[in-house]
């Protein structure tokens, strides 16, 4: 049954890689950052093997912790879980959840992270290759190791998504958990500027390190070879707890989401027609109070507005009452303007309801537009005030509110062009929002990068003047930078609609079967 | 143009990769006709369907609905047409109500004329008690009946359903067979698709049987099912039934 399993995720792989060349190109550029990595770990390795054995020791826990930590929080935050072999998929199978369990383990170190962390592993048991009791105990560490990596990835993220999935919202509070994490980097980094990191600190760091879970058995081949046999066991303890609870936690979770399939509770009840009886009764009024009613509804948008706070807190925290702070407008301008970019896919199928109808490109666009703009333009001008009045620079607020309008009506043309010509599987409302989706990464990352810069660039007129009013503290500069900002915004914003309303009317269809076959 | 038909295929062509889904149809839909297409799995239907509805681009042919070419003027055609597609999600954050407002809405109806149909609609389909629902919550027999609401609130010439009655109960089925058949009666065109020839045969005037991305046999229902029932024409036709005894070993009775 393992080695289905393991046969099921390679098979999957390959039939992906068969579909599309961009999945191709995206896994020869992952394979390429796992070489390069694996390359550094390993020459690193080399070197270290000849140095002191305390040395060794400080180095192999500090590295490997990093290891293991990062498998448990990354997928928290950034890329998901891989989800081409989701356990939901088992439930009608008489799969014994022991098997189920190392196979889904060992079908999840296949895939660049997994055998770059093998590899990793390895280098660092061979660390220890003067000592052959070190080295052979560093190998079983090392397994050990790896599998507190991959299943406690598992565990985390299975964790996190029983925690955050049953009504709406909590995925918007997954957000909000997730802030202490990217504030930490910030606050650590503020904390340790003061006093540079010397070879003492990171001796204390390192002992702290080996007696936790993340540590553990990268310290005890370095304890056997100074023959510290106790110390070593006492750590193998640790290590080998870990394991077995992580195994635990993904075990319980396993079990309890196999019986209890994610569903979300959208147990609120709308009153009445909402933003349909408060816009015109126009197909623009109703695309409008759709995507408004969506903006408070659906989770993922949520999500994109929640993450605006988190990013002042953080642009605070890297320097307070300095001037980073001021780019929070235009930065949330940027998002907020750039997060209909993903619009069509955002609707998935249901995007028929609008081919369906006979619905003009522009009106759907101009729609999108207006109830991103109506959540945007007052966000982004709170921002702006506050952010000056926290820095005390209040006569920046009107370049940087010319600077944050231009950049938002500039991203929301430039999104409505760019969702009319790509779509990429984004997850469904009400999927977990620790999954990837296969094939997601490349297309969404090219396409992001193209209209990143191509947006930069337009943008180019509002941001030199801002930068000089900014600088030279110069009003007059100021308003000339909202002058500008608002009136090349809008004429871009204009050709934005236009030009992707008259796609939109040549690409439906050909959108809509792309989201279809995504499914 | 009163007289064209009220949908006319010519020559559709369809390919997904290297699979041809639909090859060459020719079908014309008189107007005023209850029409049923019937086929097996993966027959096509649900692609010539999506390609006379403009939601799926056919790579060759024409769609003539009431004579107006729909891939040359989708605007304006796409008023006439009230769509029902298979296996595709609805806005499903909207309560009912809403969802049927929104359609109505996007059809250019006005706010008083849709707000009325929006009640008529969901009284008439059993759905009063959850019109503030969200979609999402529904199941599928009720997301099935939002959907054609959504597809009569603005009072289309041709209804193109596809699949209506899966998943729907017996009682909710029959109240919209009648609401169909009434429809028809006052001079409106629907085509259904189906997997139930019993339903076809009772319910439809008109039936083209499909097969591999070929219409077989197309006419009225008297016509294509000759003196048997349209079952065993659809059998003979599409062929594929597997004689003998099959699957020995499925027998539980220990006896």
């Amino acid at each position: 049954m393992v080695a289905h399993l393991v046969r099921l995720k390679l098979t999957l792989l390959r039939n992906a890689l068969r579909r599309s060349p961009w999945q191709v190109v995206g896994l020869v550029v992952a394979a390429l950052y796992g070489v390069v990595a694996l390359a550094i770990v390993v020459g690193s390795m080399v070197v270290l093997s000849v140095q002191e054995p305390d040395i060794r020791g400080l180095v192999t826990v500090l590295v490997g912790s990093v290891l293991i930590l990062g498998w448990w929080v990354v997928p928290l935050i950034a890329f998901g879980v891989d989800s081409t072999i989701d356990p939901a998929r088992f439930v009608t199978f008489a799969i014994p959840r022991r098997s189920l369990l190392t196979g889904l383990a060992l079908a999840g170190v296949i895939g660049v992270p997994g055998v770059a962390t093998v590899g990793a592993a390895l280098a660092m048991a061979g660390v220890w290759w003067r000592t052959p009791t070190a080295l052979v105990v560093g190998l079983l560490c090392s397994v050990l190791a790896v599998a507190t990596c991959v299943i406690g990835a598992r565990a985390t993220t299975s964790a996190a998504s029983a925690l955050v999935t049953g009504r709406r919202f909590r995925e918007v509070m997954a957000a909000v958990a997730v802030l202490p994490v990217i504030v930490a980097g910030p606050v650590l980094g503020r904390l340790t500027s003061g006093a540079a990191i010397t070879a003492d600190v990171l001796e204390h760091v390192a002992d702290l390190l080996s007696w936790t879970p993340f540590g553990a058995a990268w310290a005890v081949p370095g304890d056997v070879a100074e023959g510290q046999w106790g110390l070593a066991t006492a750590r193998f303890v640790i290590a080998v707890a870990t394991l077995a609870v992580v195994a635990v936690v993904w075990d319980r979770s396993l079990a309890h989401a196999l019986v209890n399939p994610a569903h979300q509770k959208v147990s609120s009840k709308g009153r009445g027609l909402g933003w349909f009886d408060r816009l015109p009764a126009t197909p623009l009024g109703a695309v409008t109070a759709r995507c408004l009613t969506y903006w408070a509804r659906d989770p993922r948008y949520a999500l994109a507005v929640a993450v605006v706070p988190v990013l002042a807190v953080v642009l605070y925290i890297v320097s307070p009452g300095g001037g980073v702070l001021l780019l929070i407008g235009p930065l949330a301008a940027y998002l907020m303007g750039w997060g209909i970019s993903a619009d069509v896919a955002y609707d998935g199928s249901a995007f028929w309801t609008h081919l369906a109808a006979p619905l003009r490109g522009t009106a759907d666009r101009l729609g999108r537009v207006i109830a991103a703009g109506a959540i945007a333009v007052p966000a982004v001008t709170i921002l702006v005030v506050g952010s000056a009045l926290v820095a005390s620079q209040a006569n920046a607020i009107v370049a940087l509110l010319g600077l944050s309008f231009g950049v938002l009506l500039t991203s929301l043309g430039g999104s409505s062009i760019l969702s009319a010509l790509v779509v990429y599987p984004v997850q469904l409302p009400g999927e977990s929002p620790f999954q990837t989706k296969q094939g997601a990464s490349t297309a969404s990352v090219v396409s992001q990068l193209v209209g990143w810069l191509a947006v930069m660039v337009v943008c180019l007129p509002e941001m030199i003047l801002a930068l000089l009013a900014v600088r030279g503290g110069s009003v007059a500069l100021g308003w000339v930078t909202l002058v500008v900002g608002v009136v090349l915004g809008a004429v871009l914003l204009t050709i934005g609609v236009r030009v992707g309303g008259r796609t939109l009317d040549r690409t439906g269809p050909g959108l809509l079967s792309k989201i279809m076959a995504f499914a | 143009m009163s007289n064209a038909p009220a949908l006319e295929l010519r020559g559709l062509w369809r390919k997904f990769g290297d699979k041809i889904a639909v090859s060459g149809i020719d079908l014309v839909v008189p107007a005023g006709s209850f029409y049923g297409l019937v086929g097996p799995n993966g027959a096509g239907k649900t692609t010539t369907l999506s390609m006379a509805t403009g939601l799926l681009q056919p790579d060759f042919g024409t769609v003539l609905v009431h004579g107006h070419d729909l891939w040359v003027n989708p605007i304006e055609v796409k008023g006439m047409l009230g769509v029902l597609p298979d296996g595709v999600r609805l806005f499903d954050r909207l309560t009912g109500e809403q969802l049927i407002t929104y359609a109505g809405l996007l059809q250019g109806l006005d706010r008083e004329t849709v707000a009325a149909r929006a009640t008529d609609l969901l009284s008439a389909l059993d759905l009063t008690a959850d019109a503030t629902k969200l979609v999402v919550e529904y199941s599928a027999g009720m997301t099935k009946k939002v959907a054609l609401a959504c597809a009569l609130v603005h009072a289309p010439r041709l209804l193109v359903l596809d699949e209506p009655f899966e998943a729907v109960d017996p009682v909710s089925a029959a109240n919209i067979r009648d609401i169909l058949r009434s429809y028809v009666r006052s001079g409106g065109t629907v085509i259904v698709s189906s997997h139930v020839m019993d339903l076809v045969q009772r319910m439809c005037d008109h039936v083209a049987v499909i097969a591999a991305g070929h219409v077989l046999a197309a006419g009225t229902v008297d016509e294509v099912r000759g003196d048997g029932s349209l079952e065993d024409r659809f059998v003979d036709l599409v062929g594929g039934r597997v004689s003998g005894e099959g699957l020995a070993w499925l027998r539980t009775s220990s006896a």
